[in-house]
């Protein structure tokens, strides 16, 4: 029992990380559909850096990449004003094919000295309750909804609504990398294509079904945690296909998709900003 | 600096930013080569060598094929405003369907047919899943139709490596080789299918006809470009999406029946009997910019992608990967194009 709930908590930090990330860019009014490739990419980063050099700047390798995922996504999304969603998803394909192709030297290598996963598991949980005071608790928060909300109000008022929508995808990027390198650096802790396997797509679902809130998400991303647990540990001992259990956290993910569809998500979600329109 | 719209671009102004970017993408592409450790010349030599000889073209008329049946199918979803980006998953599952004929359904003239038939019903019936989840419940059909992806990847793997596993192969996850009235005649020696060709020419043509030529087309286009006027307008907005995710999910479904048909002769594991097909069309689809007739164009395109994705890998053992990599950067690089040519740059504030 007690493992399992461990269990639960270390393989729903990297859902709950990159979560984060793309509810912070939610919440400011920009969807990042890239959140899979980022990670498939930081993930790589994160751990080519550590066999190199150490793993702490593997780590802050991998959250620069996602960074630059965020801001490259800014640049079509915020300031080129192109459909976010097709830009965020050719992120996504370009992360996934740039990490498989540069990431075949890496392919089985172990890492001799990993990072703790309960130490970064903690960090994740505080870094939720850090957004959460970060989005209720300060100007930048402030801002950053208002952008989200009504983006013509807040630019009356003086707010910077591209420079918040930059800053808010920069921020979340960098914890959508963080999510890529604790799976190489702690959680596996090694190099393999499609390590990712689809949690960036639970994770942004996942912000949908914490209504956009840090705190919720927390929650949620650990009963995924432990749905993916209890896949790998029932296969075998119950008479159902282990692809039956395979396709549990699409499942609920969809079924999350169906009980939530209709919350209520940032006013101007997935709308470009142009001023005097 | 900053960007204003600017509603009348000139053509040289479209043109220069399209070249930019495609530049932009070579050159990054280049850089990516680099990195792995190819000169970039010899890579994009050997990803155009398909062009230069007849079974290369004929492998980039193989791919172009499922290319065109899912690209036509997702030109017309995404006009409507239906992002349908689970191709994939509704090409495996009409592949499914198809081995079912195939395999396990009295034989005679009609399997091929009845192959066509329960595939693209499997495919729409995965299509409309998300288009009903959308009506039914406001489900982002992007999430769930990439969500129902792997559960038809999964549903293939349990399927080749569990009941349909073929008698007379030992160690692979496959069926056993469908029945000789269940292929499709190919081209000569080459492995395009031609019938699923001419499947492909045919949805590209009607479904081109239906968006611009009659008054279904025309609710569908109001319906695509606002949602909120086709409601006002008293429009069944709902059956209209069930029909869009259902008619572009049934065409995928086609496309996999042509491959396991055509093809493999075989149900397979799921990444051998899709090249990332689904994600590719997306491409040709938003190159054809919402007009299925142009996918004709862009298939082949595309299909050269995915034809000199496979000469890398054989030149360079590169992973087949690279044509993701290719995929989202070219696509980047045309929305990129597309939204700064509607632009003007104002350099001061």
């Amino acid at each position: 029992m007690e493992e399992a709930l461990l269990r639960a908590v270390l393989f729903g930090t990297p859902i709950l990380l990159a979560s984060l990330g793309a509810l912070l860019a939610e919440r400011s009014g920009v969807v990042h559909l890239g959140v899979e490739g980022v990670m498939a990419l930081s993930a790589l980063a994160a751990f080519a850096l550590a066999l190199e050099t150490s793993p702490l700047l593997g780590l802050l390798a991998g959250m620069g990449v996602g960074v630059l995922g965020g801001v490259a996504l800014g640049v079509f999304a915020v300031t080129l004003r192109a459909n976010q969603f097709v830009a965020g998803l050719s992120l996504a394909a370009l992360g996934l094919g740039a990490s498989g192709l540069l990431g075949k030297r890496y392919e089985g290598l172990p890492l001799a000295n990993p990072l703790p996963e309960g130490g970064l598991a903690l960090l994740a949980l505080g870094l939720a309750l850090l957004l959460h005071l970060l989005l209720y608790r300060t100007r930048f928060g402030l801002y950053l909804r208002s952008v989200g909300e009504n983006p013509k109000a807040a630019d009356l008022f003086g707010v910077n609504v591209e420079g918040v929508r930059y800053g808010a995808l920069a921020l979340g990027g960098g914890l959508i990398g963080l999510a890529g390198a604790y799976l190489s650096l702690a959680y596996r802790p090694s190099w393999t294509d499609g390590m990712t396997g689809g949690l960036g797509w639970v994770a942004i679902a996942l912000v949908i079904l914490a209504a956009w809130e840090p705190l919720r998400a927390v929650f949620g991303a650990y009963l995924f945690g432990l749905l993916f647990f209890l896949q790998f540990r029932l296969q075998g001992s119950v008479p159902i296909p282990s692809e039956a259990f395979a396709t549990m956290p699409y499942l609920l993910v969809i079924l999350v998709l169906a009980l939530s569809g209709r919350t209520r998500a940032p006013k101007a979600l997935g709308v470009p900003f142009e001023r005097g329109r | 600096m900053r960007l204003e719209l600017d509603p009348a671009p000139s053509l040289g102004k479209v043109a220069l930013a399209y070249a930019a970017f495609l530049l932009l993408a070579l050159f990054l592409l280049a850089l990516l080569f680099l990195a792995y450790g190819v000169s970039p010349w010899r890579a994009f030599a050997v990803f155009l060598s398909p062009l230069t000889d007849p079974l290369g073209l004929s492998e980039v008329a193989r791919r172009a094929i499922p290319l065109l049946l899912i690209g036509a199918g997702l030109a017309f979803a995404f006009r409507v405003g239906f992002f349908n980006i689970g191709a994939e998953g509704q090409l495996l599952l009409g592949a499914v369907g198809g081995a079912y004929a195939a395999l396990f359904l009295p034989p005679g003239p009609w399997t091929l047919f009845l192959m066509f038939l329960l595939g693209g019903l499997l495919g729409a019936l995965w299509g409309g899943v998300a288009a009903w989840l959308k009506v039914r419940f406001g489900a982002s059909e992007i999430l769930t139709t990439l969500m129902q992806n792997y559960l038809a990847y999964y549903l293939v793997v349990y399927l080749v490596a569990g009941p349909w596993k073929g008698q007379l192969v030992f160690g692979f996850l496959y069926t056993d080789r469908f029945p000789p009235w269940a292929h499709l005649p190919r081209l000569g020696d080459t492995l395009v299918h031609w019938p699923t060709l001419l499947l492909g020419v045919g949805a590209a043509l009607a479904l081109q006809v239906l968006l611009f030529r009659t008054p279904l087309g025309f609710a569908l286009r109001v319906l695509g470009e606002n949602p909120a006027a086709a409601r006002y307008l008293g429009l069944p907005v709902g059956r209209l999406l069930l029909w869009v995710g259902g008619v572009s999910g049934a065409l995928a479904g086609l496309a996999g029946v042509g491959e396991v048909a055509g093809i493999h002769h075989r149900l397979l594991e799921p990444a051998q009997i899709s090249l990332g097909y689904g994600f590719t069309a997306i491409l040709a689809a938003w190159l054809a910019r919402g007009r299925p007739l142009w996918v004709l164009l862009t298939a082949f395109l595309l299909g050269l992608v995915l034809a000199g994705g496979d000469a890398l890998k054989l030149a360079f053992s590169m992973p087949f990967r690279v044509v993701d990599v290719v995929s989202g950067l070219f696509l980047l690089a045309l929305i990129g194009a597309e939204a700064l040519s509607r632009h003007r740059v104002i350099w001061r504030r």
